[in-house]
């Protein structure tokens, strides 16, 4: 079955693709930035600053995602000795580490007029900050080790610790007093946010993965192509 | 109405250069990708020209080689 991924065969789609994306990322996101900046409605006790919960909230919730994305195919690659696999894992990197920062960041600027502080050394913010540096540990590991063996090992290993951290950052608000609220949006109950507000959020949400799926697409062609000129010296 | 749009309250602030910081990520990541993948296209080029004809012949036989040949010629 994974042969029907192999490189030399979806190289025709994936090097056609990001045109696609980009051009559906750009009207998702217009429609997004719409809805979260104008059409969706204040909240009652923050007011207009529940609005960088559309930026902050996905940013979050896509860097989670990447991460067990980047843990479950590196380990698939020492399962399935497969080489696209940690290929595909490290072209995820990148997108995930500057979501990350993105959730760190606008989570700060929203500390500022809802609890008073930038920086508060909370459980969700600080896993949260763990998390950045598993990402930074484990996209330093692909730029300083040549030998392909090594840095398969030594980057599974890290994302096999990292993943540890990601129940911790979902659970935090439950298991420890955090400034954070508990979860708003949950998939087996009722979500507490009105549909006036989900919906923006589900469209930002959209254009996010959409954005990730966009570098992921030209960072794996890249990393293809890489291979190639190695291939050429060879000849 | 297009006041408290504007300032949204006095959080304009806020939540604007939240916004700004994550669209600026999304413009510089989206660079330097960009430019990371025209370096390696433009460097498979290069070697590309640099090979005999016996040698070109080979390369093209891979199908992979010839999609990124395609591809560089058409952007």
């Amino acid at each position: 079955m994974f042969k029907l991924f192999e490189p030399n065969k979806i190289y025709k789609i994936t090097s056609k693709a990001p045109k696609y994306v980009l051009f559906l990322f750009i009207v998702v996101l217009s429609i997004g930035l719409v809805e979260a900046l104008v059409l969706s409605p204040k909240d009652y006790k923050q007011s207009d600053a529940v609005r960088i919960m559309y930026v902050h909230v996905p940013a979050a919730w896509i860097t989670l995602g990447i991460f067990s994305s980047i843990t479950l195919l590196s380990i698939s690659g020492f399962v399935f000795k497969n080489k696209n696999f940690f290929l595909m894992s490290k072209s995820l990197a990148p997108s995930g580490f500057v979501f990350n920062i993105i959730a760190l960041v606008t989570g700060s600027i929203w500390g500022k007029p809802t609890w008073g502080t930038w920086w508060a050394w909370d459980a969700r913010i600080t896993s949260m900050l763990i998390l950045a540096l598993f990402y930074a540990m484990y996209l330093i590991v692909w730029g300083i080790y040549d030998k392909e063996e090594k840095v398969y090992k030594i980057s599974t290993f890290i994302t096999i610790l990292g993943i540890i951290n990601v129940p911790i950052i979902k659970y935090s608000v439950d298991w420890w007093n955090t400034l954070h609220q508990p979860a708003s949006i949950n998939i087996l109950s009722k979500s507490s946010i009105h549909s006036s507000m989900l919906y923006p959020l589900f469209m930002m949400t959209a254009a996010f993965a959409l954005f990730s799926l966009l570098i992921f697409l030209m960072k794996y062609n890249t990393e293809l192509i890489k291979i190639k000129n190695k291939g050429l010296d060879r000849l | 109405m297009i006041n408290e749009t504007l300032f949204m309250n006095g959080y304009a602030v806020y939540v604007l250069s939240a916004f700004s910081f994550t669209l600026l990520s999304f413009l510089s990541l989206y660079l330097v990708t960009k430019m990371q993948f025209v370096r390696e296209q433009n460097k498979f080029i290069a070697k590309f020209g640099s090979l005999t004809n016996e040698q070109a012949r080979t390369a093209k036989s891979q199908r992979i080689n010839k999609e990124i040949l395609a591809n560089a010629t058409n952007n």
